[in-house]
């Protein structure tokens, strides 16, 4: 409101000085749209500048070099673009599942009076800062993972020929692992809460006749509120995966930060964001700092694209339950 | 009869395994929230709030912490609310089935998702390289382009949820449209506005990454926002990655600030929200 105070005194004479008013305020909030829009040109202009030199040193092969020197002042993307795929996956494969749970469960099973205070609560997890669950996976979660999750995984899923590759060495409590279940609770909010909303534009007509058929609840789940609702169901996921792509400090503390690409999910390795975390203020030499930018850069882009095809699946959603 | 209870059983598995998602997604809430209240509260002492950072090994609070912190919040909330407002007001009221809306949308919606440690290497290259010093106007523009997409979003839900006869009436009174907005719109809309700000500085208030390069950190007492400063994310960072114990321990007194504040408003918000919610 106060920034809109000053502005009543202009028009209290006649209709005319209404409409300098008029043309003022418009502009002035345009102004602000626009600004918009410049925040975001602004990023990608600066991200370039300063990515450029290391880009036009590296060319192409930066996204495709497993180096990370800073001695020698070789640098290449690999590690940390792989880092950042596999912890998002491994969210992805935790976080969908019990996502739908809840949203499922918020539906369609949970009585009127509860379902408020339930979404609510889990709404909170999203709340909570990232750093808090940094502090707390590194002290709390992942010495229990540590003495009770890795080497069980170890015996059992380590064992098998083949896929047990994935699951070898000690058990060191933080990981790739650790840091992509954290990574899944923080995401696990963003997607069910836009699952139960789009869930909620089932019209009540459909699932009430395939009730009347005979339906089960999961059936009507599975066969009259899914196929209605998949574009939004997808396009929610896709924006949890642009969190989780994106996401800083809760796996900066939890990663181990290892510029290396290991094939075992239980090692040490980095993700983008994390090595931006850790060594950008420490980075020496232009070289170094314009290849963390240009890691930037590439985090950026990604997320970029999730975020705009999950935008459009939404929007097309919302234009079909408009019309 | 064997195809209806394979059918009733198939339905009992995938509705236990909802509600068993439904207690393992709450789970998660309490474990974090009870070993931070565990870890959290022996450091919440007098010290706490009248003591600066200490050097390791020693006692010490984490006064300019906290003090870097609100002022940061403050000024990006004061410089974040207006330009959001405004903005989010064009989109509202201004630009219904344009197509410069619908890109300002489009844009804002994607900035409200980015990941904030982007907006930190933006502002880094933005105000640090230019200034040459890391500083906490920096800090505070960082965490002003994350309160902006907060504020431009519920705006803008808020002012379409403000039924259009009452604009009509107002305009039929021979009213100019900058009065509607501002007498009419904004007032109905005003309560859901100031939930979307009390959002917006919850979101701010644990943000680390975007102040890691802007902001840096600082050992001691500063009010120079043209210096580097001292705050509470980036200090739980340091001294919870550090092997000190003491610092630890004030890691965890600080996480625990943090989180009750942001719990605090984000409960706040909601009950300012559903409170005698204006109803078109």
């Amino acid at each position: 409101m106060a920034a809109e105070v000053a502005l009543p005194g202009a028009a209290a004479g006649k209709g005319r000085a209404g409409a300098v008013g008029d043309l003022l305020f418009r502009h002035l909030t345009f102004l602000f749209a626009l600004l918009v829009l410049l925040i975001l040109g602004g990023v990608i202009v600066a991200l370039i500048e300063g990515a450029l030199p290391a880009l036009t040193t590296f060319g192409i092969s930066f996204l495709f070099a497993d180096v990370w020197n800073p001695v020698t002042e070789k640098f290449g993307a690999l590690a940390p673009i792989y880092g950042t795929l596999v912890t998002s996956v491994i969210a992805m494969v935790v976080g969908i599942p019990v996502a739908f749970g809840v949203a499922v469960f918020i539906t369609e099973i949970c009585p009127i009076w509860l379902k408020r205070p339930l979404a609510t609560m889990i709404e909170l997890l999203a709340a909570i800062p990232s750093i808090i669950y940094g502090i707390w996976g590194l002290f709390v979660f992942a010495p229990f993972v540590q003495q009770y999750i890795q080497p069980a995984i170890i015996d059992t899923l380590g064992q098998i020929p083949g896929i047990g590759a994935l699951f070898a060495g000690p058990p060191l409590g933080i990981g790739v692992l650790t840091a992509g279940f954290i990574l899944a609770i923080m995401v696990l909010p963003f997607i069910s809460s836009i699952m139960r909303d789009v869930f909620e534009t089932v019209p009540a007509i459909l699932k009430e006749s395939a009730y009347a058929l005979g339906s089960t609840r999961a059936e009507v789940v599975w066969q009259v509120v899914l196929p209605y609702t998949r574009i939004g169901v997808v396009g929610g996921i896709l924006l949890g995966l642009g969190r989780a792509l994106g996401e800083t400090m809760a796996v900066t503390f939890v990663i181990g930060n290892a510029h290396r690409i290991s094939t075992s999910i239980l090692q040490p390795g980095t993700t983008i964001s994390a090595s931006l975390a850790n060594e950008f203020t420490e980075a020496v030499g232009d070289l170094y700092l314009s290849s963390l930018i240009a890691l930037g850069l590439i985090l950026f882009a990604i997320t970029f694209t999730v975020l705009a095809i999950a935008k459009f699946m939404l929007l097309q959603l919302q234009k079909q339950a408009g019309s | 009869m064997n195809l209806y209870f394979r059918r009733r059983l198939a339905n009992g598995i995938i509705m236990t395994l909802s509600v068993a998602a439904t207690g393992f997604g709450l789970l998660w809430l309490v474990l974090v929230l009870w070993t931070l209240l565990w870890n959290g509260v022996t450091a919440i002492t007098p010290a706490l709030f009248s003591q600066m950072t200490p050097p390791p090994g020693s006692a010490g609070g984490l006064l300019n912490a906290i003090f870097g912190s609100v002022v940061m919040t403050l000024i990006a909330t004061l410089i974040g609310t207006p330009t959001g407002i405004l903005a989010g007001t064009f989109l509202a009221e201004y630009s219904r089935g344009s197509r410069f809306g619908e890109v300002v949308r489009f844009i804002n919606d994607i900035l409200l998702s980015a990941p904030s440690i982007i907006v930190g290497l933006f502002v880094y290259e933005l105000m640090v390289v230019n200034m040459g010093h890391f500083s906490a106007w920096a800090g505070a523009v960082a965490l002003a382009i994350i309160v902006i997409p907060v504020v431009v979003r519920t705006t803008e839900d808020m002012l379409n949820l403000v039924p259009d006869t009452l604009r009509e009436a107002a305009s039929a009174l021979g009213s100019p449209k900058w009065k509607v907005i501002v007498m009419i719109s904004y007032r109905a809309a005003i309560q859901g506005m100031v939930t979307g700000v009390m959002l917006a500085v919850a979101r701010i208030a644990g943000e680390t990454a975007p102040l890691l390069f802007t902001a840096l950190n600082n050992q001691f007492w500063s009010t120079n926002l043209n210096a580097p400063m001292a705050n509470l994310p980036v200090v739980i960072f340091q001294f919870a990655m550090s092997p000190y114990a003491d610092w630890q321990v004030l890691a965890w007194g600080g996480a625990l600030l943090i989180t009750i504040t942001v719990l605090f408003l984000n409960i706040g918000a909601r009950a300012l929200a559903s409170w005698g919610t204006f109803k078109p």
